[in-house]
């Protein structure tokens, strides 16, 4: 529990402080439509669903501000770099950013249905209000005029005693946007079940582009002004909790008590959606452009168990043990950016992935290169990224376990050591020089690496062993 | 692109729409909105299609993911043989399912989805694909000490293999493995108390 406590304690206070923000702008929403004056007469109509809808709008405003950010990677990687002071548990909390996406993903879903039901409810009110004929409050309300000429301080957005509701939400642009958006979101998270996601890659990335459809939805939903509450100048003139009761007798001229009037709120959803958007705009384009930097394959390696190997070069290209990059293949595909760790050593003049066959685009890159006599495919290089694993430089015994390909970052450390220790680097605390490398696999890896031991381990004891163990039972 | 099979994000996507035209059906209903008898049938309809698509297909490559508690309703599907397995069927099917919700405005997201489904589902048939029950694998009753010839020779602590090989059967052992018996360790091993 202490050890939990330890690696975990950031992510707890950070999504504490997440929820409780979330707590925090509902509540406050839902009390400020329930109670202010303004919204008084909208609320003789619609009732407590109206702060409802209020307060998971406000949430969906706060959460869709939230989702861009966790996949900006080069705003990450700069957040990662210009915060060495930081501690690296608090660092590494940048690598569960996915996670963090999801989860306000989830949120988002949950304040949608919320908002959905709450506006179905209004609608229905705000109808049945037209249609009524009983003289309520409600319906003189409701019967407020749309013209423009006589003010245009309508309450009701239903204008005429025989327009459907279904009528309203497809021709007004918040209905129409709303339902856009809802269909452009259940797509989305439909299409990025883990099921889908581990199978068919494909249809999770293509699908959900959908979000630029949301994220512009979300900016004009707002614009037409459907939510009214009272002007200044009409509560002035008359206050709601004074005229209420003498509604009947607003037409007449000597009640002291005039026709209420309303306007629109202006949308606010592009004030909090528009610097995430500007930031992910800039990160596509950043990528964008560190894709057309050339990237040099030096040299090629088929290794058994169809992994491949790519030592490449790039200009400006630094990185450290345990990071990860994103290729594209554009004769592949143009659009799919895969992650693969990085298996050199920051030490060595090149930077090397190992890819192993294991979906569609794997399989036809490994295809590609394997042809000898076609050119090579052009590959495109973005990165790198991740928070580095220079811990394992800090201790005397480290641990590494990583089975088939998840080697890959282990590939990078060991040889990250072995040149630490050519250059005697002093930093090293890993000074009991063995290294024991276990195996559990095909005959043929254990050759190869078992060679590679050999080669590795200095003959020098003070220097580093490499010793090769497979299974023997 | 050419290993997607469509139709597992078909089942998805209908499971989804199941579940949003009973949750728009309940709020039609409870409501009590105008023509609100289209969401009780919301709420049939929804609850159908969650049932017939909760059993998820056999993948053709690879293993495929069942969901908790899929095989009770696999059984029952798999009774309606071509009807099931055939995807034009259950494309033509979501779709007039898809209809009436479309006439209510809290079920017609419920439509929209359910339509999109439907479309997937085309999709999927188009390109030959089918239905296909995940079947329970027969569990070998374990015999007890009937694969134990015998038992394990060498326990752990276990020197590296080259300790115990002959020196020339390897060409590169010498140079990692140990001087000394089975049990030396290359390097001495002490317990440090911290």
């Amino acid at each position: 529990m202490g050890n939990c406590m330890v690696n975990h304690w950031f992510s707890v206070l950070f999504l504490a402080v997440w929820l409780g923000l979330n707590i925090f702008l509902f509540v406050d929403a839902f009390l400020k439509y329930e109670k202010a004056d303004r919204y008084y007469y909208t609320r003789k109509i619609l009732g407590s669903t109206l702060a409802c809808a209020r307060a998971s709008a406000l949430c969906l405003n706060f959460n869709s501000m939230l989702i861009l950010l966790p996949v900006c990677r080069s705003l990450l990687s700069f957040l990662r770099g210009t915060c060495s002071l930081c501690s690296r548990t608090l660092r590494k909390q940048l690598d569960h950013n996915l996670t963090f996406h999801k989860l306000v993903a989830y949120m988002i879903c949950l304040h949608t249905a919320i908002h959905i039901i709450a506006h179905l409810f209004n609608f229905d009110r705000y109808s049945r209000s037209r249609q009524a004929t009983d003289g309520s409050l409600a319906s003189i309300l409701s019967s407020l005029s749309h013209d423009e000429k006589k003010g245009g301080s309508w309450l009701n957005p239903i204008q005429f005693r025989n327009t459907t509701v279904e009528y309203v939400t497809f021709t007004s642009i918040a209905g129409l946007t709303g339902v856009i958006m809802t269909i452009a979101l259940i797509l989305m998270v439909t299409s990025a079940t883990e099921f889908i996601r581990r199978s068919y890659f494909e249809v999770f990335w293509y699908t959900h582009h959908l979000f630029i459809f949301y994220i512009l939805g979300l900016g004009i939903h707002g614009i037409g002004g459907i939510v009214r509450g009272q002007t200044e100048e009409s509560i002035n003139e008359g206050h709601p909790h004074k005229c209420a009761e003498y509604f009947e007798m607003w037409d007449d001229h000597d009640c002291h008590c005039r026709l209420p009037e309303f306007e629109g709120q202006p949308p606010e959803s592009w004030k909090w959606i528009l610097a995430p958007v500007i930031l992910y705009i800039c990160e596509r384009i950043l990528r964008f452009y560190r894709s057309q930097q050339k990237v040099v394959i030096t040299k090629v390696v088929m290794h058994p168990s169809k992994v491949l190997e790519l030592q490449m070069n790039k200009r400006g290209f630094s990185m450290e043990v345990g990071q990860y990059i994103f290729v594209n293949c554009p004769s592949i595909s143009l659009l799919e950016w895969h992650p693969f760790t990085l298996t050199s050593a920051p030490e060595e003049d090149f930077f090397s992935i190992h890819i192993r066959a294991a979906g569609d685009w794997t399989e036809n890159l490994i295809r590609a290169f394997e042809q000898q006599y076609s050119p090579i495919p052009r590959i495109e290089v973005d990165g790198p990224f991740g928070t580095a694993s220079e811990d394992v430089f800090q201790y005397e015994v480290a641990v590494l376990v990583g089975a088939g390909i998840g080697v890959t970052p282990f590939a990078s450390i060991l040889k990250s050591i072995w040149y630490k220790f050519q250059c005697a680097d002093h930093n090293l605390k890993t000074k009991k020089s063995v290294v024991g490398v276990f195996l559990c696999g095909p005959r043929t890896l254990a050759k190869s690496l078992r060679k590679c031991c050999h080669r590795y381990s200095s003959l020098d004891p003070r220097k580093v062993q490499f010793y090769f163990n497979k299974e023997n039972f | 692109m050419g290993q997607i099979e469509w139709a597992m994000w078909a089942n998805e996507q209908a499971l989804a729409s199941g579940l949003i035209l009973i949750t728009g059906g309940i709020v039609a209903t409870a409501g009590r909105f105008t023509q609100w008898y289209f969401g009780a049938y919301s709420i049939v309809a929804g609850v159908f299609v969650c049932l017939l698509e909760y059993p998820r297909g056999k993948r053709k490559k690879g293993s495929t993911m069942e969901r908790w508690g899929q095989k009770y309703m696999t059984s029952v599907v798999k009774l309606f043989g071509p009807l099931t397995r055939n995807y034009y069927v259950r494309a033509v099917l979501h779709l007039l399912l898809s209809v009436p919700a479309g006439f209510l405005l809290a079920t017609i997201l419920g439509t929209a989805c359910l339509a999109i489904a439907s479309g997937i589902y085309l999709l999927a048939a188009v390109r030959g694909e089918q239905w296909t029950p995940i079947e329970p694998k027969p569990r070998e009753r374990p015999q007890i000490g009937g694969t134990i010839k015998q038992p394990p020779t060498n326990p752990p602590p276990r020197p590296p293999a080259e300790a115990r090989k002959k020196p020339s059967e390897e060409e590169a052992a010498a140079a990692g493995g140990p001087p000394g018996g089975p049990q030396a360790n290359p390097i001495p091993v002490t317990d440090e108390v911290v």
